[in-house]
């Protein structure tokens, strides 16, 4: 019993794997447990668990948390979304096109090494510090390495796959929309919901300057007037709504895709 | 060559390669009959595949021509289907939606699609399974899907390569009598490649054995065999004695490349 559960690519109860998965947490909170009620830390650096908790509770009932949720998230959302509404196509047509990919792997795989955040700067210097400028940052974190990841999810197509539809009549413009779109659509939505995830993680770097609004702007400002629980709220929010978002794009791909499973 | 349906001219193919320039395919011509079923026998790497791209247009000669009722073949089109030995159905179309694939690209209406598609299901044994998806397939049910995606664009020429290479024996011998079925009905000309004799024989009117490479045409055998064919047909003298010719040759081959 012991020794399966341990033995390389086997298959294990679905009950078991979601008690491990339950246990790191509970190990996790215990561990932190056992530092603040233990005294071990100093409460100004790591407050208690109900300390959190409380917090998040008071944050919730003032109200002024959700409004900084709705903001941050449609800055996430529509950076991102305009980061995948340009790259998903992009990606595709240098997967499938030599021409395309010439002309723009070697710029994107320069850029992408840039940091968004040296970015910052600029952007305010360009677009100014309305939103334009914090969805510019989410965009610019995620375009890049998006674009790339399409490409090769397009550009793994088998290959028989397109030469058979040339052999049944496919123009080329058939080819694009009837067999490299349906067949690259399942690892584009991985992809999506992979790329959206880092969008989360460049919030609060857009957050940062020039925001009044937000969980990034709310986690600065409670850095500021040192208030480690606030933070500490603002940070378990984040991974929360990453932790949803991310849900919701494996429901989506579960009930999109279902052609990818035996049982149908 | 006046009943001829495929024309193969002085084709031949070179591949650039790193070490220099690769002779896959020497010279080669032959023809074939219209609804007539050549198979071709040849040791691996010989270039059969190469043939049948070349037929398929999907690889350029680089010298000679394809001719299909006279017309010059300069790129892939619907009317040369062409099967593979890799699983190629779409696997987020249904069973009938693959078959009527070509259908669709055509610009076919919907009902008529379903009809052609519910024909060709029966042809191959899956009535059924029209709305099974490829994954719940097994392998020999996915090449009698492809077979039949390519016959229901009701091609002058049926291509294909090595298509139940993957497949077990069994299942093999199988699917050679449901396509000898398909095929007494379609009366499709048919080129099937193969390094498998018995199944070259049991299915072919000609067989064209191939040299090693480069390849070039050894020998045109004709099979002396009649129409329809049984399974048990492979017990019999005639076929054992072709089989033994058979072997003979491509061992001659196979041995000049190992
Ligand atoms: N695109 C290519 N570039 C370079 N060499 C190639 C290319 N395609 C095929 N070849 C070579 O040409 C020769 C003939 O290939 P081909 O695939 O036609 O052989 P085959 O008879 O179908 O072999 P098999 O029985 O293994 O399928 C092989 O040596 C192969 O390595
Ligand atoms: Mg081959």
């Amino acid at each position: 019993m012991f020794s399966k559960l341990f033995t390389p690519n086997k298959e294990i109860p679905r009950s078991i794997y979601i008690a491990a998965g339950i246990a790191s947490f509970v190990a996790f909170i215990g561990f932190w447990s056992v530092l603040s009620y233990g005294g071990l830390v100093n409460p100004l650096f790591l407050p208690a668990p109900d300390i959190i908790w409380k917090t998040a509770i008071n944050q919730f009932i003032d109200g002024e948390i959700l409004s900084d949720i709705g903001i941050s998230f449609s800055r996430v959302a529509l950076g991102f979304f305009f980061a995948a509404l340009v790259g998903v196509p992009l990606g595709m047509l240098m997967g499938s096109l030599r021409i395309m990919e010439g002309a723009f792997e070697p710029i994107i795989g320069f850029i992408r090494y840039m940091p968004a955040s040296a970015f910052i700067p600029l952007f305010i210097l360009w677009i100014g510090l309305g939103e334009a400028e914090k969805m510019a940052v989410i965009f610019f974190g995620t375009f890049f390495q998006l674009t790339l990841m399409v490409m090769d999810v397009t550009k793994n197509i088998q290959n028989d796959l397109i030469e058979v539809s040339y052999t049944l009549g496919a123009s080329k413009g058939q080819i694009f929309r009837k067999v490299i779109l349906p067949a690259s659509l399942p690892g584009i939505v991985d992809t999506l919901r992979i790329t959206f995830g880092w969008a989360w993680t460049y919030l609060v770097v857009a957050e940062i300057v020039g925001a009044t609004s937000g969980l990034g702007f709310m986690i600065m400002q409670a850095s500021r007037f040192l208030k480690p629980e606030k933070i500490i709220v603002g940070i378990i929010i984040i991974g929360l709504l990453g932790m949803i978002i991310d849900l919701l794009f494996k429901v989506l791909y579960r009930a999109s895709f279902s052609w990818m499973r035996k049982e149908g | 060559m006046d009943n001829a349906k495929l024309i193969i001219d002085q084709v031949g193919k070179v591949f650039p390669t790193k070490a220099g320039e690769m002779v896959a395919l020497d010279q080669t011509s032959f023809s074939i009959k219209d609804g007539e079923f050549v198979t071709i026998l040849g040791p691996s790497g010989c270039g059969k595949s190469t043939i049948l791209r070349i037929v398929a247009g999907l690889e350029q000669p680089s010298s000679g021509r394809v001719l299909l009722d006279g017309k010059e073949v300069k790129e892939p089109g619907p009317d040369r289907g062409m099967v593979f030995q890799s699983y190629t159905l779409y696997p987020w179309l249904t069973v009938e939606d693959n078959i009527s694939f070509g259908l669709e690209l055509k610009g076919v209406p919907k009902k008529q699609r379903l009809e052609t598609a519910q024909h060709y299901l029966n042809l191959i044994g899956l009535k059924g399974f029209e709305k099974h998806y490829p994954v719940q397939l097994s392998g020999g049910m996915k090449q009698r899907v492809a077979i039949a995606r390519a016959l229901a664009n009701d091609p002058k020429i049926l291509l294909m390569d090595e298509p139940f290479g993957a497949l077990d024996a069994q299942t093999r011998t199988i699917m050679q009598e449901i396509l000898l079925k398909v095929w007494e009905e379609s009366r499709k000309t048919i080129l099937f490649i193969t390094h498998d004799v018995e199944e070259a024989i049991f299915l072919g009117d000609s067989v064209y054995v191939m040299t090693a490479r480069p390849g070039r045409l050894k020998k045109n055998i004709k099979v002396p065999l009649d129409r329809p064919r049984e399974f048990s047909v492979k017990q019999s003298p005639e076929f054992l004695d072709l089989k033994n010719e058979l072997l003979g040759l491509i061992r001659e081959e196979t041995l000049k490349v190992v």
